[in-house]
This record gives structure tokens, sequence and C-alpha cells, in this order.
């Protein structure tokens, strides 16, 4: 154990690289939270060397310091407010201008900052030369060269660290952007008058504050009205006068102007820096994406590529599928068997092995999904599946990138909604997430096989697709109306990097994926268990039930009575019998299992309920089995095969609850009530995850009120105007 | 003239960055600063949006907001 601690924040640009130098420099030993109060993606990482305890704080991705997105606020108050002992500016050395523009802002900043070139290895493929040294002296910066995907350079960037921490004072900057005459008087100007007005500041570097209250700087404004709002009204008034006069002689905002210097500053030195050794460049990125994002080709490649993605998912996830529903068949027969027949029985097997078994089995499917989609962000095929699919996404208000995770909703909406991680807009991720259960999940497809198959015959094909297609258009309408009420508000800019197609490397593939199945995991522990209970309580208590029939005594009477005849057979003819006793016998079982679940307070309640969906078309058995269908959709075929009480084997009970089911709906109610279980409220699972993934019980309440309103709104329409056009 | 109005294969030099506050921030943080020279690679395959390069690597911007951004000096080539 050492006793020296240093933290070390690594900061630069998406894409340049920064996850990749994160893992090197931590391995597996990372844990991922949110930071507080937002839904951006906290990493952080320990490691021992050189006799210091290390912590590693990743921070979000950004272009720039200013405070115009989540990622930026984040970043910048982790540095101002906890102060790291290291920054780590990791820049991509093949991108150097737009790079060091971020890179400039943290040594604006009052701490300690290490460049870190990444990529080396691309800048001689560019035909490009950096010289670091002359780097690091233009900016009194140390500089590191590294090539993340291969490892290289992470002991040198560790001592760097080690050793920067260690020198006691923070190194002053050489040089400082200079942002011209006028602007300079102002930034004077204004520090005096912090200096005088402001007797407690927050933070130490006054140059740096004047700089932000100059550009108008939000967060920082709001900072300081916290601290001392009578000297800030004092401050601002005089800023607001020099913001006047800059706008004035530039005849453009301040800050406009200001971004202008810095990029001129960092050309400057980019000039000073790189040097082009050849002209001849190699750019196999830019011949790949000449196929990629071709005009013709371009979409048919990407149809391929999501093709091929859920034909591994369910194809392959077929067989772990397999072992694990096996597994958990083997699992409650042990259990069965060793446990006395009873509630704690009933409990375990029924209540909490069947219902998160019900969803483990999805768990391979998920893995495969996320190590597919990890495939597609580490290579930079996200980005342009982004490119390809943003004019399609822009009519629902949505930024390209939304329509992956949309996509992957027709496989489970789980995965799908922490999918949208990769959204970096919040309103984005939200609106998302809220029209993601239109998708029709894989589980709502039994529920139609069953009943299109039962009332549909041939057309049941055509009509199970207009179910999703049904689903598709009211994602979009939804979609609309929500960009234009609840979720408002300028479309973020689409304004996105094409980065260069990478080799992934298999540990980040591996990490990305886990790191998401984790979250599945220990949701299936918690919310999944619980809600697996409360139902399979729900429907099995009372446990007296007053039954119409005392059924033990008939059981018992026919077997009886079936022995008596069969001793006066002789052996051969005994079997036609014995399957006659069997069958009669499963039937009052299954009677009795249906008047158990009736008079149940699954029961009771669906009775009190049904008057609610009778007008679109469900009596009281559809309406418990639409609520049982709520921890997970397919449960709602298994619980109208207990409550028109048919027994007898897997094959038999299908075909004997259709023609029940043919006895009392009609292919318009079965049809109102297939739409109603399309759009009506998501899943327990996917219901945790919203909230997860919001962060909001709120949003994750508005998602169930909302489907289940429209559910009900649509089927209403859908029965009532077929009855009134004289159709069922 | 505006951006959107070059062609596949065109490059221009840029004047000026229009629209709303955050907008013109992150398209000047991201290199779209008077003077720069801008080249479109290609258009997407439903035309929108518009891949384009400039110093040295590739964005992609809608079309309605590559109308935002006046340039001057368009000429054919120009590939970086």
């Amino acid at each position: 154990m050492a006793d020296k601690s240093i933290t070390v924040a690594l900061a630069g640009n998406p894409n340049s690289g920064k996850s990749t130098i994160f893992s090197n420099l931590t391995g597996s030993r990372q844990k991922i939270g949110n930071w507080p109060g937002v839904t951006v993606e906290k990493k952080e990482g320990r490691l021992s060397a050189y006799g210091y305890d290390l912590t590693i704080v990743d921070l979000p991705g950004t272009y720039s310091l200013t405070a115009y997105t989540v990622e930026e606020i984040v970043a910048r108050n982790f540095i101002l407010d906890e102060q790291p002992d290291v920054v780590v500016a990791v820049i991509d050395a093949s991108n150097l201008e737009r790079n060091l523009y971020l890179a400039t802002q943290l040594r604006e900043l009052d701490t300690k900052v290490i460049f870190v070139l990444n990529m080396a290895d691309m800048i001689e493929q560019r035909g490009l030369k950096i010289d670091g040294e002359k780097l690091s002296e233009l900016l009194d910066v140390p500089v590191v060269f590294t090539v993340g995907n291969v490892n290289k350079g992470t002991q040198k960037l560790l001592s760097a660290i080690v050793s920067i921490a260690e020198t006691g004072t923070k190194v002053e900057p050489v040089r400082k952007v200079h942002y011209g005459k006028d602007i300079e008087k102002c930034i004077d100007e204004v520090s005096a008058i912090i200096e005088e007005k402001m007797s407690y500041r927050p933070y130490t570097d006054i140059r740096w504050v004047a700089i932000k209250l100059l550009e108008d700087d939000k967060v920082i404004k709001d900072r300081l009205k916290y601290i001392d709002p009578s000297a800030a009204e004092l401050v601002f008034a005089e800023v607001a006068t020099r913001r006047d006069r800059l706008r004035g002689l530039f005849d453009d905002e301040p800050e406009i102007v200001m971004t202008d210097y810095r990029y001129g500053f960092v050309a400057g030195v980019v000039k000073e820096v790189v040097k082009t050794i050849s002209e001849h460049r190699a750019d196999m990125s830019r011949r790949l994406d000449q196929v990629l994002t071709n005009r013709l080709l371009g979409i048919p490649v990407f149809v391929f590529f999501i093709w091929a993605m859920f034909q591994i998912t369910f194809t392959v996830g077929a067989y772990p599928m397999d072992w694990i529903e096996g597994a958990v068949g083997w699992l409650s027969r042990q259990v069965s068997y060793l446990l006395p027949s009873g509630i704690v029985e009933g409990l375990i097997v029924d209540g909490i092995i069947a219902g998160v078994g019900s969803v483990a089995v999805f768990f391979p499917n998920i893995l495969i999904l996320f190590f597919c989609i990890a495939i597609f962000e580490d290579t930079g095929y996200m980005a342009r599946a982004a490119f390809l699919m943003d004019k399609v996404m822009h009519l629902i208000g949505l930024h390209g990138k939304s329509f992956i995770p949309l996509l992957m909703g027709f496989g489970c909406n789980v995965p799908a909604i922490m999918a949208t991680r990769t959204l970096e807009s919040h309103k984005d991720r939200v609106l998302t997430i809220l029209i993601n259960p239109l998708m029709s999940c894989s589980a709502r497809l039994p529920v139609y096989v069953l009943l299109a198959g039962a009332f549909f015959g041939g057309k049941a094909g055509n009509v199970i697709f207009s179910v999703y297609f049904l689903g598709i258009v009211l994602a979009i309408l939804v979609g609309r109306l929500f960009r234009s009420t609840l979720l408002r508000g300028e479309v973020a800019p689409f304004v996105m990097e094409l980065p260069p197609y990478r080799v992934p490397m298999l540990k980040s593939l591996l990490i990305h994926m886990w790191d998401r199945a984790k979250i599945f995991l220990k949701k299936m522990g918690g919310v999944i268990l619980v809600g697996s209970v409360v139902v399979w309580a729900l429907s099995t208590y009372p446990r007296t039930v007053d039954y119409s029939v005392n059924y033990e005594a008939r059981i018992n009477r026919m077997e009886n009575r079936y022995e008596l005849m069969m001793r006066q057979l002789p052996p051969s003819a005994r079997d036609a019998l014995r399957q006659e006793r069997d069958q009669r016998i499963s039937a009052l079982e299954a009677q009795k299992a249906r008047e158990t679940v009736e008079k149940s307070y699954m029961g009771r309640m669906g009775k009190t309920l049904a008057p609610i969906l009778e007008p679109i078309g469900i009596d009281w058995r559809g309406t418990v089995a639409v609520i049982s269908g709520f921890v997970a959709k397919e449960i709602v075929v298994s619980t109208m095969g207990v409550l028109y009480a048919v027994g007898g084997d897997e094959v038999k009970r299908g075909e004997a609850l259709k023609s029940a089911l043919r006895k009392s709906m009609t292919p318009l109610s079965a049809y109102a009530m297939m739409v109603f279980v399309l759009i009506y409220v998501p899943c327990l699972a996917t219901v945790a995850v919203i909230r997860r993934e919001t962060n909001s019980w709120k949003w994750a309440l508005f998602s169930m009120g909302y489907s289940t309103a429209l559910a009900w709104v649509v089927a209403f329409a859908i029965y009532q105007g077929g009855k009134f056009i004289g159709l069922g | 003239m505006k951006l959107s109005e070059l062609k596949q294969g065109q490059s221009a030099t840029v004047v000026r960055v229009g629209g709303n506050g955050a907008f013109r921030r992150r398209l000047l943080e991201m290199g779209f600063l008077r003077g720069t020279d801008i080249y479109v690679e290609k258009y997407a395959p439903l035309r929108d949006p518009i891949e384009l390069i400039l110093k040295g690597y590739h964005v992609s911007l809608r079309v309605e907001e590559a109308a935002q951004v006046e340039i001057e000096n368009p000429r054919t080539g120009g590939a970086p």
C-alpha cells in the first residue's frame, strides 16, 4: 500500500483514443458510474506506480471547454472543483490543429497539464512529422507520444505523470493565448475589477475568470452570483459595457472573436511544429468510405450489416439460449423434487426461477448484440450509420445516431435503451427512449402469433406485419408530438466528426460489451426478481379458495372408477382407457388452475379493471393476461392458456387455446388486443432500464402512463371503428 | 454564396458562419473559421447530410446547417 496518492484526469476530443489510453493505464480495474445529477458516464480506475496510488478519471470527450453541452460542463467542473493533481490532454496527433484547440483551453486553466500525442503511428502515414520538443518548449508543457492501440508509450506517460505531480509548484504557462490589444485591455480591466470587488473568489486564476465573463459563460456567472450576489452584479455590469464595446469594435460577439484568436494561436503553433515530409498519403479510410457511404452502395451495405447483426444475435444466440432454458428447467425440477410442494416451493419455482429465468434467457442475445454495437463504435462505423440515416431520423426531429437503438428495439427494448448512451444530446436520448417500446420486441411476437393464428389463418403474416408497421408509424407521430411539446428546444446541430476507420482492439470490445451487460445482470437480480415475486403472489393468493367444485374429490373418484374399469379388461386393452383417464384428469386440473387464478387477487383485479378494457373488446381474461404481461410480454400467452383452462401437452394446448379463443373473441377484438399489447405499458425490465438510463422515475412513470393511454385510444378507435363499419 | 450550394468535389473558403450562438460557436470550435478551406467530399445517399473535409479531418453537416456557412471563391477540385 503506497502512502501517496495522485488524481489524474484524462481529457480530450471524442475519437482521440482517450478510452484506449484509459484502459492501457488501468487495465480492467475500472469503476463505471454516472456523474452526479447527469446521465453522462463516469469512468474511474486505479493503479499503483512509482510508490504512488493513482486514481485515473476519464472525463467525457469534448471538443471545447465552453459551457454549451453537459459533457463540457462536467469535464470543466471536475478540473475546477476537484482540482486533480494532473490533467492529461489526449491529442489525436493525426488531427493536431483541432485537438490542440481543446488542449490549449486546458492549458489556460490553472492546473498541471501533460500533452499526450496519441496515434503517433498515424502521423507518418499521413506524411507528417511533429516536433514534440518544440511543442513542449512553445507551450511549456511535457509532451509524450503514444500509440494507444498497441499500448506503446504507456510507461513513459506514467513516469511523466508522477514526475510532474512531484514538482510542488504549478507550472506557470510561459505562453498564453494573446487575444489582441483591445480584448487584452478588457481582460486586464475586468481582472482588476474582480480583484477589487470580490473578496472571496472561487477560482484562483483571475485572468481566466475575466476571460470567461467576457465570453458570457453562464456556468461561471451563476457560480459568482451564488457566492456573492451583490458584488457579482457590479462586476457583471462592468463586463456588459466592455462586451458592448467589443461588439461594436469587431462587429461580432466577443466569444466568437476570442474563439478566432484561440484558433489563430493554435494555427501558429501547428505551423511551427508540423512538417510535411511527403505529399504521398495512403488514406485507406477515405477509400473505404467511397464504398461504405457510397451513394448507391451505402444503404444496401448498411442494411446488410444490420441484417448480419440480427442474424448473429439470434442464430448464434439461440444455442446458449437453449442451454440456459435447459438449465432453468433442470433447476426448477430439482427444487420441486427437493422441497415439499407448497408455498415455499411455489415461490421459488414459479415465482423466482420462472420469472428471472424468463429474462436470463435473453442474456446471450444481449451479450452478442452489445459486442456487435461495440464493433460498430470502435471501428468508427457508427458515425457512418448516423450519416446514412440522418435524413430519415430527422423526420422525427432526431439525430441519425438514434437509428441503431430504435432498430435494436425490434430485438429487445432493454439493450436498445441502453444503446442510447451513444447519443450526446439529453433530449434526443429521452425521446429515443420514450418511443423505443413502440418498436415491437421479440417477446411480443408469441402473442401476435397466437391471436393472428387463431383468427386470420393464411393472412396471419400480413396481419402481424401490419402491427409492426403500426408501431413504426406511431413512433414517428409520437416522436414528432413529443419533439414539439415535451422535449422542445433547439435541435442539436448535427456537426459530427467522421473519424478515420480503425481496427478495433479485442480487449476494448470486450470491456465495452461487459460494461453494459453488467447493468443488465444487476437489474435481473433486483427489479425483475421483485416484480416476478409480486406477480406470482398476486396470482397465487389467497391460498384458500372456495372452489365451485371439489376437484380433489372428483379426481380421486375418477381415478378409482377407471381403476375398476381397467381391472375388468385384459392388459392389452387398458392403454386406451388409461389415456382417456389422463385426459379427463388433466382437464379437471386445468379447470382448477383456471379457478385458482380467477379467484386470486390477480383475477379479482382483472375483473375489476375489465370494464375499462371492455370498450376495446378485451374481456376479464384478456385483462388478467395483459396485467400479467407487465413482467414479460410473452407471459400474456401462458396466462391466456391458464384462464381458458386448456390442458394436455404443448401442441394440443396451443390448438385448444385457439379454438377456445375463437368462441369468445372476434377477429376484430383479437386485432384490437394485438394492437393493445403492441403499445401498452413497457415490460418491467424496460421500465427499470428507462428509470436507470434517464436517471428519473418521472420519465419511467411517464412512459408507462402515456403508452397505456395511447394503447387504449388506438385500440378503441380500431375496435369501435371496426364495429361501426360492420366488421367483427 | 452558401456552403450548401457546392457540389461534390468542389471546395471553397469560409467567409462567415451565421445562425444562432450555440451553433456558430460549435462550428467555430470545429474549425469553420474565416479563411479556412473546405472541400465537399460527398453528399449522403439521401442527399443529406454533407461530408466535408477541413483542417485534415472529415466532418458532416446537414444541408440546412451548411446553408448558414457563407463561402467565397468556389472552385472545382482542391481535394486535400
